[in-house]
């Protein structure tokens, strides 16, 4: 019974959807009574798509064997948690995920907008609405997660055991709430170029959207690639997967959005490029969710779909993007640019920052596709993987890293070069030091390490320079100092975190990259190996019953170098209902660095033992945890009014052009 | 769903998760060990999903990885072991792609695509600067106003 509700919910918010989209659309200049409508319908659809998602959960927790979804994805004695984040390990129910998603955003827009001009509001939750119906309808005519089963089994088949991990749990939501927030971006950058009007305003309107989308695709990729690093069990944490490209794209493209929005909204400058960025940035979230749905990226496509399911989710991806697109050709003219600036000045290096993240974004989209695309035109097949991506990125991130700390340090308009740079001696000068000791020190096992070293520590130490000379710390008492450092605004703090947590990623990059070292052997019960100083002992091996699986578990003590004990817990478990084998590594942390040990296969009759020693490892995703943070606190910043902003004479949106 | 896919992709081609390179079929040297890691790394597993033959676990991978210290210890260079397993498996095997015909446009996507956005920048500036829209005199208020301190 709840399930059909579910399923009626859904099919009324599509039917709400589509004449909100077209009601926003054609009707945009009826003013704010259209918006007072098109506002409680976004909340409306809601609240229907809320319940019909809540009706699938419902139907997981209970384990009700006539939803077929709940039959291919799930199991009576799966723990809770699972059962839970299994309605959205599979097609149906994860674009059920995403439009709740969108909707919320939606939904957000209109409770918060009530300040923006009504014909602008209009036309947002007129897009915004469009895209909920083109979603919905995939949903419900292709995907329909509320499909029954005439006969219900006893039992589900259980959901593939490498999901059933607190992973799944959190990392699509995460991911999919940056992709969608992007929408939001998408649908303000429509409304300007239907309506031909763009200020200040409007970017100061979109960047915190932008912000928040952000953040949460950062930790999203982050939660996403540290979940790889555990579960998959060779110790590694980004492979330059089509899937992993495939939301890495839109991550630097809402990089690159965030500081363009930023000229726009001090500077009135760059409006063209900024709306631009904002189709591109949702573009290729789409991209991001769908291409690898649509079948044509076999490779790496494991939702098994049907030829028309991918045919209908390609035609929707070409006329949202393409429709955007040519709406843009047509009518980004009309936007009038302002604000001249000198090359050397704040809106010059963001510019540059600009020029970088956008070229990145292209070669990783040419070469993610550049094998379909040529298999498709001339038979011939080729890889492109890791070896040329770290190549092509890193030659474009290295001169980024390199101007990096200047760009917070210039003026607007017209700046100093050479006044900048005096204020980074001081951290260019401790940036050499260290890294010429850490090489001394640590031996230089691949040539790149010195340079990955120095571009870590100048981005850090860069970063946090002006925070630092504005604290005039060591000048006057330390006591004055700090006042001084509290007082500084949020948005000089955010910036210098968040530039301080890419340094501290590289860093990790970079240590794991040249100084990882990895043992491969065989052992017994009773042996003992050695590693990076560390002493590895396998004690005991025995099979042991998990809620769903049986295990084989090893067990380990190391003793850290200082003489520290340790017990390690290694798996190998076979699942019950699919007979699926999987390893759960055991992971030991040692300050910012990590052992990794997996146990393998056995040969004869000893265990293979394979163990990682991965010096600051965890320095990546804190650094990743460092640039969300900013993120956050650039949205607490007042100036920025994300949420109903309170009254006052300069909140006020500023007249058109 | 990214890492979802990707691990969902991994574990579907995984005859069983094993693991990549077992000590039965290291080499003796280490040097030579080491070679043939190196080599691995860049050569595709042809039955998995954008591995590697060192990480994966793969019976294919597990052949391939034999051959390539075979050849070695027939005294191969680098470059031949890897051409010994382009002839039979095609360049689809080597996962950083050779440059050649069908490859050019991937190598010079990236410096294109920079250099176009580079002089899209410069044209971009010209008519600012070039339009003639702006008179002496008003270029030397400009001038004046800009040399004042800048605003926060």
């Amino acid at each position: 019974m709840s399930i059909e509700l579910g399923h009626f919910a859904l099919i009324l918010a599509f039917a709400i959807a589509v004449v909100s989209a077209v009601g926003g659309l054609a009707l945009w200049r009826r003013g704010p009574r259209l918006a007072q409508v098109l506002g409680q319908a976004a909340i409306l659809q809601f609240v229907l798509v809320a319940l019909a998602f809540l009706a699938l959960v419902q139907a997981f927790v209970v384990s009700d064997f006539s939803l077929k979804l709940a039959v291919d994805n799930s199991h009576s004695l799966k723990p809770l948690i699972f059962k839970i984040s299994g309605v959205w390990g599979n097609h149906e129910g994860s674009l059920l995920l995403w439009i709740l998603i969108l909707v919320l955003f939606g939904a957000l827009v209109a409770a918060f907008g009530r300040r923006l001009p009504a014909d602008l509001l209009n036309l947002v939750l007129g897009t915004q609405s469009l895209l909920t119906a083109a979603f919905a309808g995939f949903a419900l005519f292709t995907s329909n997660p509320f499909a029954r089963l005439p006969s219900a089994p006893f039992e589900g088949t259980d959901l593939n055991p490498i999901l059933q991990d607190v992973g799944l749990a959190i990392h699509p939501p995460l991911l999919y709430a940056g992709y969608v927030g992007f929408s939001i971006c998408f649908s303000f950058a429509i409304a300007a170029l239907i309506s031909g009007r763009i200020d200040q305003a409007w970017a100061r309107w979109v960047r915190p959207w932008t912000m928040l989308s952000w953040v949460f695709l950062t930790l999203g990729i982050a939660m996403g690639s540290y979940w790889a690093y555990y579960e998959l069990g060779w110790g590694g944490w980004w492979f330059w997967d089509p899937v992993e490209n495939a939301s890495f794209m839109p991550w630097l493209a809402g990089t690159a959005l965030l500081h363009s929005a930023l000229v726009m909204e001090k500077r009135n400058a760059l409006k063209i490029w900024t709306v631009f960025l904002s189709i591109i940035t949702f573009s290729l979230s789409l991209l991001g969710t769908f291409l690898v749905r649509s079948g044509i990226l076999t490779s790496v496509h494991t939702f098994a779909s049907d030829p028309t399911r991918g045919l209908v989710i390609l035609s929707i991806l070409a006329v949202l993007i393409g429709g955007a697109f040519a709406l843009f050709a047509l009518r980004a003219g009309a936007l009038r640019q302002g604000g001249l600036f000198a090359p050397v000045s704040r809106e010059g290096a963001l510019i540059l920052n600009n020029l970088f993240l956008a070229t990145a974004v292209g070669a990783i989209l040419v070469g993610t596709l550049y094998p379909l695309l040529l298999d498709a035109l001339t038979g011939t097949t080729i890889s492109v993987g890791a070896p040329f991506f770290n190549l092509t990125f890193g030659a474009l991130m290295a001169p980024l890293l390199l101007v990096l700390p200047f760009g917070p340090l210039l003026a607007w308009k017209r700046a100093d070069l050479l006044a900048a740079a005096q204020r980074l001696v001081g951290a260019a000068a401790l940036t050499l030091f260290l890294t010429i000791l850490i090489s001394a020190l640590g031996g230089v096992s691949i040539s790149m390490a010195p340079i990955g070293l120095l571009l870590g520590f100048w981005v850090s130490f860069g970063s946090v320079a002006e925070v630092i000379e504005r604290s005039r710390l060591g000048r006057i008492p330390l006591r004055d100092s700090l006042r001084r450092l509290i007082g500084l605004p949020r948005s000089i703090w955010s910036t210098a975190l968040g530039h301080l947590g890419l340094g501290l990623t590289v860093l990790g990059i970079v240590s794991v990259t040249a100084w990882e070292s990895e043992r491969v052997t065989t052992l017994n019960p009773g042996e003992t190996t050695q590693l990076a100083g560390y002493s590895i002992a396998f004690d005991s091996f025995g099979t042991v019953a998990g809620p769903n699986y049986m295990a084989e578990t090893g067990f380990f003590t190391v003793t850290a170098p200082d003489g520290g004990l340790a017990n390690l817990e290694a798996e190998r478990r076979i699942y019950a209902a699919s007979g699926m084998p999987t390893t759960e590594a055991a992971i030991q942390t040692y300050g910012l660095s990590q052992l990794y040990l997996q146990l393998g296969e056995p040969i004869d009759d000893t265990h293979v033992v394979r163990i990682w020693h991965k010096p600051y490892i965890l320095l990546i995703w804190i650094g990743a945890l460092v640039m969300s943070g900013a993120g956050v606190l650039s949205l607490t910043d007042r100036r920025l009014r994300v949420g109903a902003p309170r009254p006052s004479a300069r909140s006020l949106p500023e007249p058109a052009e | 769903m990214k890492h979802v896919l990707a691990l969902l992709a991994v574990l579907l081609t995984m005859a069983m998760p094993a693991l990549a390179v077992s000590p039965d079929e290291m080499l003796a040297d280490p040097q030579l060990e080491q070679r043939a890691r190196d080599i691995s790394a860049g050569l595709r597993c042809l039955v998995c999903q954008n591995q590697s033959i060192d990480d994966s676990d793969a019976d294919l991978a597990r052949d391939l990885r034999v051959l390539v210290r075979e050849r070695l210890v027939a005294g191969d260079s680098d470059a031949e072991v890897e051409q010994y397993l382009v002839d039979r498996y095609g360049e689809y095997v080597l996962l950083n792609p050779r440059f050649n015909q069908h490859t050019i446009l991937l190598w010079i996507a990236a410096p294109v695509l920079f250099i176009i956005g580079a002089l899209g920048l410069l044209l971009a500036r010209r008519p600012s600067t070039k339009n003639g829209s702006l008179t002496d005199e008003e270029r030397a208020v400009l001038a004046a106003l800009e040399d004042k301190p800048p605003e926060r």
